[in-house]
């Protein structure tokens, strides 16, 4: 007779405890005043952006809450998408000089700030040139909230602008600098160096050929050179294989005469790290990795290219990017051989390098490699470091 | 390698916690947000039928004005600053005009003042006060601006204006105020609770107010249970009101009860000025609930600051001082906190920075006022000589 309450009594409690936890999430929003968060990214005539809009004052604004019972709904938010999308865009002119950038909204979703949920608006929008300068006018809100403000962050090839729009000032202007072709050429080159850097994939691709340049394979086992001459031109080899092959490919993707899809071009260059490492372990190609170096370059090359796109390219100076991209690639290469070498020739004969090294490291870069390439292949998530 | 470059996207969104990571609702039913007021509330009735009236009849003045004072009401009972912006909108169709209606210009004032632009709301009162030398509201307005402001010659002379017009209740109150900061406190606490117990308030709220300033006397001379009396005394008038929350919760962090704050303060996180009480007693318990009010009032500040609001300049730098261990920037607030305000607490939290930071030179405004107001509250006193020690 004891049981059935005792069990009913830890269902209470049980439920009593999720209350308790969902409690304090409801009462800990801020009070604060009304604000919008309004992203925009420029990139060439392109226009893109994210606008988070309080459900609070949307409610207020066109009304959300349908059955009137105080609680908005996402199936309520849902039923008004239309209308939060006609009536925030109707508010929101962005311009280009004396042509107007139409704005359409592309997704819907939901975010949290400090003083409750907002309505998140994406929109993308085309302007009829790339622009030196934005005119935003902002019009939210202000007809029944004085106090209401629009908080900007406009993203361009300038860099990062912020603007405040109030009711009295709801019109301004952003200037967005292009950058002399010195600045270009530089930032370009700069995210070359970056790009080589926190690319793992053709790091270790790199590092796997230069591993065993210290050393000579002789009997079935690697032994140390001698001299630190053949160690440098066997280096010299193969990073210069690589950089006229990936150098062709960049230039040739980036111009868009050839193009490889994607997943293809990744998983080919998960499977170069893991050959290069392998070969390590058992080498096969031992005296000619200059030559493997160029074959895979050419698919490393397609890697770069896809990176260059995603950082927009000047239509009007794409030579210059492409060369400064290139040769921020090469300094970034450059730099990790520069460290790579004599910390190899230094320590060659112990054998932290030839079984730490040459056999472990290699083979955890031929586990990371092969998990890349199921990864790539398949459209995986297995490891999230790339 | 698209992949590569989205910790540094991430990074950048990182640093804004303002720009989280939005999301779709599992399903339909998921409630995103409950709104302050339901429609069917009295206060929602009154709303929707005020609006309602004002969208049928948009040049009726009177309409406008009851919905602008039911919006700044709603603000100073739920703390909650979007109600000004709405009711600024409001009067926008009569502000705007270049002699605007008397009883327009002194609910801006009161407007103005809650968004702490107190110079502008001064220029208002006394253009209301131009045209209606009584009006006891604008006048009573005008002794809180002179007080907040550490004018009390101004403020002693709107006290005798108000003689002419208010109750005798209201003139004493007036007196009294000003005399308990300037070290008569107990005189001043002993005949406005004489006439207190002798005229009856107008109102709760008015009732409240009386007892509130009852208290603040009392901790001025040092009777910390008979201010505490009254301070319980103001909170069962029932009247919603985070200011005399706020001042019992300080009297109880001083006294070491952080326990009692958070009871008090539980379901009050909404407001800045009580989430600050509540993170002060949490962090004073050990308790892992501060870990989240300290990130919920960085997130709050920066939010702020984004916007270009400084309202809880006070707040920020006890914010700074004792929960970020920060009292560089401590006092840099405080300091800039003494430009806008200067009620006594303003001037505490200028001395506990200051001392903290090792920067007497800091606290020298405080430091006048103290001496020149003989403000006598045992707590301050030992501020200030701690100060004068350093500062030699």
């Amino acid at each position: 007779m004891n049981r059935l309450p005792r069990i009913n009594l830890n269902l209470v409690a049980v439920l009593l405890a999720l209350l308790a936890l969902l409690a304090p999430l409801q009462s800990a929003l801020a009070h604060k005043p009304s604000d919008s968060y309004l992203a925009i990214s420029a990139k060439g005539a392109a226009i893109s952006g994210q606008w988070d809009i309080a459900l609070r004052d949307l409610e207020y604004a066109i009304g959300l809450d349908a059955d009137g019972n105080g609680e908005i709904t996402w199936g309520e938010v849902k039923a008004k998408h239309a209308d939060i999308a006609s009536y925030a865009l109707a508010r929101l002119a962005v311009r280009a000089g004396d042509s107007a950038c139409p704005l359409r909204a592309t997704a819907h979703l939901i975010d949290e700030h400090s003083d409750g949920a907002y309505a998140v608006l994406r929109f993308e929008g085309e302007c009829a040139r790339a622009p030196d300068a934005l005119d935003i006018r902002y019009g939210l809100f202000f007809d029944f909230d004085s106090q209401h403000k629009g908080l900007l962050r406009l993203e361009s090839e300038a860099g990062t602008l912020s603007g405040i729009f109030a009711a009295d000032r709801s019109e301004q202007r952003f200037e967005l600098h292009k950058r002399s072709a010195l600045e270009q050429f530089l930032n370009f080159g700069h995210e070359g160096v970056w790009h080589i850097w926190k690319g793992f994939d053709h790091v270790l691709f790199l590092l796997s050929l230069l591993l065993p340049a210290v050393l000579v394979f002789r009997r079935q086992r690697w032994e140390q050179v001698q001299d630190f001459r053949p160690a440098f031109w066997d280096v010299v080899r193969v990073v210069t294989s690589f950089t006229i092959a990936h150098s062709i490919t960049l230039s040739l993707a980036a111009l868009q005469i050839i193009w490889l899809p994607s997943r293809l071009v990744e998983s080919t260059i998960a499977f170069s790290v893991l050959l290069a490492a392998l070969n390590n372990i058992r080498p096969v190609v031992e005296g000619r990795r200059w030559m493997m170096a160029f074959a895979f370059g050419l698919i490393h090359g397609f890697g770069f290219a896809s990176v260059l796109t995603d950082l927009g390219l000047p239509r009007d100076s794409l030579l210059l990017a492409l060369v400064g991209f290139n040769l921020g690639v090469e300094a970034g290469q450059l730099v990790i051989v520069s460290v790579f070498l004599p910390l190899a020739f230094m320590l060659r004969s112990t054998p932290l390098y030839r079984r730490g090294l040459m056999h472990g490291g290699s083979l955890l870069i031929a586990l990371v490699a092969l998990i890349w390439m199921l990864e790539r292949i398949f459209d995986l998530r297995i490891i999230t470091l790339r | 390698m698209r992949l590569t470059r989205f910790p540094m996207l991430f990074l950048c969104f990182g640093a804004f916690s303002v720009w989280a990571a939005p999301y779709i609702p599992r399903d339909d039913a998921v409630v995103l947000d409950r709104l302050p007021i339901k429609a069917s509330d009295p206060a929602g009735r009154e709303l929707r039928r005020l609006r309602a009236e004002l969208l049928a009849d948009p040049r009726n003045v009177e309409t406008a004005i009851r919905l602008a004072r039911l919006y700044f009401d709603l603000a100073s009972a739920e703390g909650d600053p979007r109600y000004i912006g709405y009711a600024e909108a409001v009067l926008r169709p009569w502000t705007a005009l270049p002699d605007p209606p008397g009883e327009i210009v002194l609910v801006r004032a009161l407007l103005r003042q809650y968004r702490h632009d107190f110079i502008a709301a001064m220029a208002d009162l006394e253009r209301v006060l131009g045209k209606d030398p009584g009006n006891v509201e604008a006048i009573s307005w005008q002794v809180a601006l002179h007080r907040v402001q550490a004018d009390y010659t101004k403020a002693r002379e709107a006290c005798q204006r108000l003689a002419a017009t208010a109750t005798p209740l209201a003139t004493i109150a007036c007196n009294a105020a000003i005399d308990s900061i300037n070290g008569k406190s107990r005189e001043a606490h002993n005949l406005l609770s004489a006439a207190l117990a002798h005229y009856r308030a107008k109102s709760i709220e008015y009732q409240q107010w009386v007892l509130v300033r009852l208290g603040e006397m009392a901790l001025r001379y040092g009777d910390k249970s008979l201010a505490e009396k009254h301070f319980k005394d103001a909170i069962a008038t029932g009247y919603t009101d985070g200011f005399v929350l706020a001042a019992y919760a300080d009297l109880l962090l001083d006294a070491n009860r952080p326990a009692e704050v958070m009871a008090l303060l539980s379901n009050r996180e909404s407001s800045d000025v009580l989430l600050l009480r509540l993170a002060l007693a949490a962090h004073a318990l050990k308790s892992p609930d501060a870990e989240k009010h300290i990130r919920a009032l960085a997130d709050r500040f920066s939010a702020a600051a984004m916007r270009g609001d400084r309202l809880h300049l006070q707040e920020e730098a006890r914010f700074e001082l004792t929960l970020r261990k920060n009292p560089a920037r401590a006092v840099k607030l405080a300091a800039e906190d003494w430009m806008v305000q200067r009620e006594p607490r303003d001037a505490r939290f200028l001395m506990e920075a200051a001392l903290a930071a090792g920067d007497a030179a800091a606290a020298q405004p405080a430091l006048a006022w103290m001496d020149k107001t003989g403000y006598e509250d045992p707590l301050y006193r030992e501020l200030a000589s701690a100060l004068r020690k350093i500062g030699q």
